[in-house]
């Protein structure tokens, strides 16, 4: 996958999460608990639809390497790789 | 035989408007079965009648809104049914929810508040004593046409006049949100676009938050008692215990939390059970609330039932369950009355204190702020730890201090053994 497809299978499942989010408006610096209000359940969720999409496993230990769009990208493209 | 009747699903609940029949005139249904969809201030909640019988009649139309205690159908033996006098309304007051709104300010949105035609019995604050404290009822299975739709939306397409039948959902798992009903919305017509919605869901359930909690700070004398725990122990032994587990089965701190406070309210019976009528009564059951923020603003707090029953993956689960229901499906009715002691926690990324207010008729609300790295002294030694601090809300009515401190140092001990939790 292409990091432009991983970013657009990263929004979709966070706006699968938070369907209040508009996708269009995620910045990438934009943090998902701090600024977006995923919750530890929320993201609990998406770090579970990303491990079933993309086939990433990701330790508790890499959270904080997901923790917005723009580092979870190239974190996601990298393992992927 | 028996008049079914709107019941009261909190402190703050004054009506509800029926959505849904989920049994048909006939049905045999037995006591727990899930018979109606009631939307309130704080969303659907699926309603469980408290008898066995046949269901003889409905006495309320769909989207209809009644006062807490007005007789919404009739649960018979099956034989004609004998009943006081519940006075079947002649004439439905609203119109069919698939009928689309005359100008306004006729829309159907203004239905919800008006008065029904007969008399309301008597509002009871809460269930019947025995329906709160009996053992939990098996959850029936959802019925075949179960519409998954967030309270907002549900709403929305009310005031619009929208068949929620008729849209395709987009949010998990075809749950359908407030944007589907937006734009489900006749962009031709003008009038109603423009219209100002009759009731704005927000406010709404700002409204039923601010009632309860108005008549909490009011009628409870609450008092407050703190402690910082070190957290280092149930945090390492979550990591251990998360660390070759795939997200899917996964915990949260959360799930000690719950284990911790259920475990903590079996120790010290005193703090998990109602406060009705000056008198206090400690509940069997320990059925946890959870306060739980909905996304957009708004708070809900159903119960986790029996609580004190599940090891830790149940109760994770349970609460995947509950909080998933409480954004985008449907509570049901007991879990929104039989909560016995409240959980209120901030996370992992809010304040380091919380001390909440108390969910009438409870006596007791665990507080907890965010865990936080601080130093610690450990034998002597500083060291740098997680710890997290707790404040525990009690009813004065119903405790002093010491049985306050009894359970504060319950969940304490709980938590600093947490393979056993």
């Amino acid at each position: 996958m292409t990091p432009t497809e991983i970013r657009a299978a990263f929004l979709e499942e966070l706006v699968s999460v938070a369907p209040d989010i508009d996708p269009d408006s995620v910045a990438d610096d934009d943090h998902l608990q701090d600024d977006l209000e995923l919750d530890s359940m929320d993201f609990l969720t998406l770090v579970t639809a990303i491990h079933t999409r993309l086939g990433v496993d990701i330790a508790e230990a890499d959270y904080p390497r997901i923790a917005t769009l723009g580092d979870a990208v190239p974190f996601l493209t990298e393992r992927m790789g | 035989m028996g008049v079914f009747a709107m019941p009261s699903l909190g402190a703050d609940m004054e009506e509800g408007t029926l959505v849904e029949w989920t049994v048909a005139k006939g049905d045999t249904i037995a006591r727990g079965d899930v018979i109606a969809v009631i939307e309130t201030q704080k969303g659907a909640i699926e309603i469980e009648c408290f008898e066995d019988g046949v269901v003889s009649e409905f006495l309320i139309d769909v989207g209809k809104a009644v006062p807490v205690g007005a007789p919404l159908a009739i649960i018979g033996t099956g034989d004609a049914p004998d009943v006081p006098d519940p006075t079947p309304p002649e004439v439905p007051a609203s119109p069919p929810p698939l009928q689309p709104p005359t100008p306004a300010p006729d829309v159907p949105g203004e239905s919800p508040v008006e008065l029904p035609d007969e008399e309301p019995l008597e509002t009871p604050e809460l269930p019947p004593e025995e329906n709160r404290l009996s053992p939990l009822d098996p959850p029936s299975p959802p019925p075949a046409e179960d519409i998954r739709a967030s309270p907002a939306a549900r709403t929305r397409a009310r005031e619009l006049g929208i068949d929620l039948r008729g849209i395709r959902g987009t949010g998990p798992d075809g749950v359908i949100v407030l944007a589907d009903v937006e734009r489900t919305q006749p962009a031709s017509d003008v009038q109603q676009a423009l219209a100002p919605p009759e009731k704005d869901p927000k406010a709404e359930m700002r409204k039923a938050i601010a009632a309860a909690m108005v008549r909490s700070k009011q009628t409870i004398p609450h008092f407050y008692l703190s402690q910082t725990f070190d957290m280092q122990a149930a945090q390492d032994h979550l990591a251990q215990l998360n660390k070759d587990r795939p997200p899917s089965d996964r915990l949260l701190l959360g799930a000690l939390l719950v284990r911790a406070t259920a475990l903590a309210a079996r120790d010290c019976p005193t703090l998990n059970g109602h406060y009705v009528d000056n008198t206090f009564t400690p509940s069997t059951e320990i059925n946890v609330g959870l306060a739980i923020a909905l996304r957009g603003g708004g708070l809900v707090a159903p119960a986790l039932m029996q609580a004190d029953t599940l090891d830790l993956d149940k109760t994770m689960a349970a609460m995947r369950d509950l909080v998933s229901r409480a954004r985008t499906g449907r509570l049901r009715g007991r879990e929104m009355t039989a909560g016995t002691i409240t959980l209120s926690s901030l996370g992992d990324n809010g304040a380091e204190a919380m001390s909440g207010v108390i969910f009438p008729p409870q006596v007791a609300l665990v507080g907890l702020g965010s865990p936080k790295t601080r130093p610690w002294i450990i034998e002597g030694t500083v060291q740098p730890r997680s710890v997290v601090q707790m404040t525990l809300s009690v009813d004065h009515r119903a405790n002093d201090g010491r049985q306050a401190s009894r359970f504060i140092a319950a969940f304490e001990s709980h938590l600093q053994t947490p393979e056993e939790l």
